[in-house]
């Protein structure tokens, strides 16, 4: 079983505000961003499992100019809160690497 | 038909530099507006809570006599906005006297207006009561207590206070916090260019360099006109490509083509990105929407004091039951913090982060090998720091000696310094994700003016 890494170029999270996390997978060519678009672990319900928020609550974009697949979604910890481990978000992506595709 | 606007932004962020031969460079390209940006969210809910900036004065001193040289050579408008990080009225007065130094050093002199755009939350009591303010998602709706526990609070201006500013003479507008993207599209807006181009090369070009392949090598030149807009690089050995420049919507932006700013959206779905040649780009196709008048809200408090305590651990037959020999050492901790110190716990949070194993994402402890050593980083929360720190001065021997079985030999781990506990002062939190509904888009900014460089200026906040 291939996992996103196999399949992604490059892989980044960031803060989309104190209340927001958004993570963009890059694809390098067409094949590789049509077999991500069309992968369950990139719909709202398994990244919202992977990321314990409410799948109602995750938004995610296909632009096919870029092939890229946009994921954002709520922070479960408001940034730099006493338990926010992550205060930029910028290590979030690293659990979806290695989900199957 | 307006004429063309070109905005110079040399940074992203106020203090972070802009090489000198690329900064030249734009400025010999005869911009008709130097703007720049000086704060976000993005550091935390400190900077705000305590009104404090996180660039130095040296650095940002630096960043902005260039621009203050500059503009006074160009006699164009310099527009910064969130002054201070956070934006409060202790940020625009901190920038306002670096401004005055400057001023006074280089022997010119600039007409100066402050926009300042802290609240205090009995100045939005009324907004709060007759339903003004709304929250943004994932956020509940406002009470008075929530707007009360805020330390400080500030609205992000949108474009109008700062054309305004300009309007009324002012060479450089200093301004609390703004929308990045304000700050950029002042100019052009005042100067009649379309929403839609105006906006869309502001978020363009807000973290100044990111658009561009050599990231580091300086700012953008934005040419905004009737139908479009152009992006070129300060440097000219620098470029900007379709890709760079229509990637950059995906940039700390929930929302990939739709962003929302006071009174306006942009809608970028039908945007096309065109190469003019090797290193400069032109974008045309960005639409706006007006929508009723909105300033955005920020506000941090306090919540509680910290104190840390770190320690490593190396020993393989604790690495090999990592999970185990944590498990069992919080425990420990809790029952010892209750009986010993007669701590509630309610009245205090204690957070084990295992650095090198899944401190970075508790919710999936690796389970195929190992790690090689781990960083404890033992975090207490309590409502003093006297109280945090007590605490962490309890889990101190533990966290230098606890076995993982109770017959084991006594181990000593890897304190990095003496002593082991750091106490991290007030911790804060954002408090707010929420905006008010204005009629004026001017009416909760103050703005005064005075004269850098005759020793006129004075703190106000």
């Amino acid at each position: 079983m291939r996992q996103l890494k196999d399949v992604a170029r490059y892989v980044r999270s960031k803060n989309a505000g104190p209340f927001w996390v958004t993570v963009d997978v890059f694809c390098d060519d067409q094949a590789s961003y049509e077999t991500l678009c069309a992968a369950p672990a990139l719909g709202a319900v398994a990244i919202g499992a992977l990321y314990g928020v409410g799948s109602n609550h995750v938004r995610i974009f296909h632009d096919d100019n870029l092939k890229v697949i946009k994921i954002s979604f709520p922070r479960p910890i408001a940034q730099g809160s006493a338990r926010d481990v992550d205060s930029h978000a910028g290590q979030q992506f690293v659990p979806l690497l290695s989900v199957a595709i | 038909m307006p004429t063309p606007v070109k905005v110079l932004v040399p940074t992203g962020a106020l203090g972070a530099g802009c090489p000198e031969d690329a900064f030249q460079r734009g400025v010999s390209l005869g911009p008709d507006a130097l703007a720049v940006d000086a704060g976000s969210t993005d550091s935390g809910p400190y900077y705000l809570g305590a009104a404090v900036s996180k660039m130095t004065d040296a650095a940002t001193k630096a960043d902005l006599r260039q621009l203050m040289l500059a503009r006074d050579k160009l006699n164009v408008p310099l527009i910064v906005g969130s002054c201070g990080t956070s934006g409060t009225n202790a940020g625009v007065d901190w920038m306002a006297r670096l401004c005055e130094e400057i001023a006074v050093e280089e022997g010119l002199t600039a007409t100066v207006a402050l926009v300042y755009s802290e609240q205090t939350a009995a100045g939005l009591a009324p907004y709060l009561a007759r339903g003004a303010i709304t929250p943004l998602p994932p956020m509940d709706d406002l009470t008075q207590g929530r707007l009360d526990e805020c330390e400080h609070i500030v609205g992000l201006l949108g474009y109008e206070p700062l054309a305004a500013a300009i309007e009324a003479g002012a060479d450089i507008v200093l301004a609390g916090r703004t929308t990045d993207t304000a700050v950029i599209a002042a100019v052009p807006l005042m100067r009649g260019l379309p929403a839609g181009a105006s906006w869309h090369a502001a978020k363009t070009a807000e973290c100044g360099g990111l658009c561009t392949v050599q990231t580091r090598r300086g700012g953008v030149m934005m040419t905004i006109d009737d139908e479009g807009f152009d992006v070129e690089p300060l440097a000219a050995d620098n470029a900007c490509t379709p890709f760079t420049i229509s990637s950059h919507l995906l940039y700390e932006n929930a929302d990939p083509y739709r962003l929302t700013e006071p009174g306006v959206v942009l809608d970028a779905k039908g945007a096309t990105y065109a190469a003019l040649d090797d290193r400069s780009v032109r974008v045309t196709g960005s639409r706006a929407e007006l929508k009723p008048y909105t300033m955005k809200l920020e506000g941090s408090g306090a919540a509680g004091f910290r104190t840390m305590v770190f320690t490593a651990v190396a020993d393989p037959k604790i690495m090999d039951r990592i999970g185990d020999w944590l498990s069992r050492l919080e425990a420990f901790l809790r029952e010892g913090i209750g009986k010993v110190l007669k701590v509630a716990p309610a009245d205090y949070q204690l957070d084990l982060r295992p650095y090198g194993w899944n401190a970075l994402d508790p919710r999936h402890a690796p389970t195929e090998r190992p790690p090689l050593e781990v960083g404890l980083m033992v975090l207490v929360t309590a409502a003093t720091q006297t109280r945090a720190t007590e605490i962490a001065k309890y889990c101190n021997p533990y966290l230098l000696h606890f076995p993982l079985n109770l017959d084991d030999p006594l181990p000593s781990f890897a304190f990095p310094f003496s002593p082991a506990e750091v106490a991290l002062g007030a911790q804060y939190e954002f408090k707010l994700n929420h905006v008010v509904h204005l009629d004026d888009p001017c009416e909760l900014a103050v703005t005064r003016t005075f004269i850098a460089g005759r020793g006129e200026f004075h703190a106000a906040a």
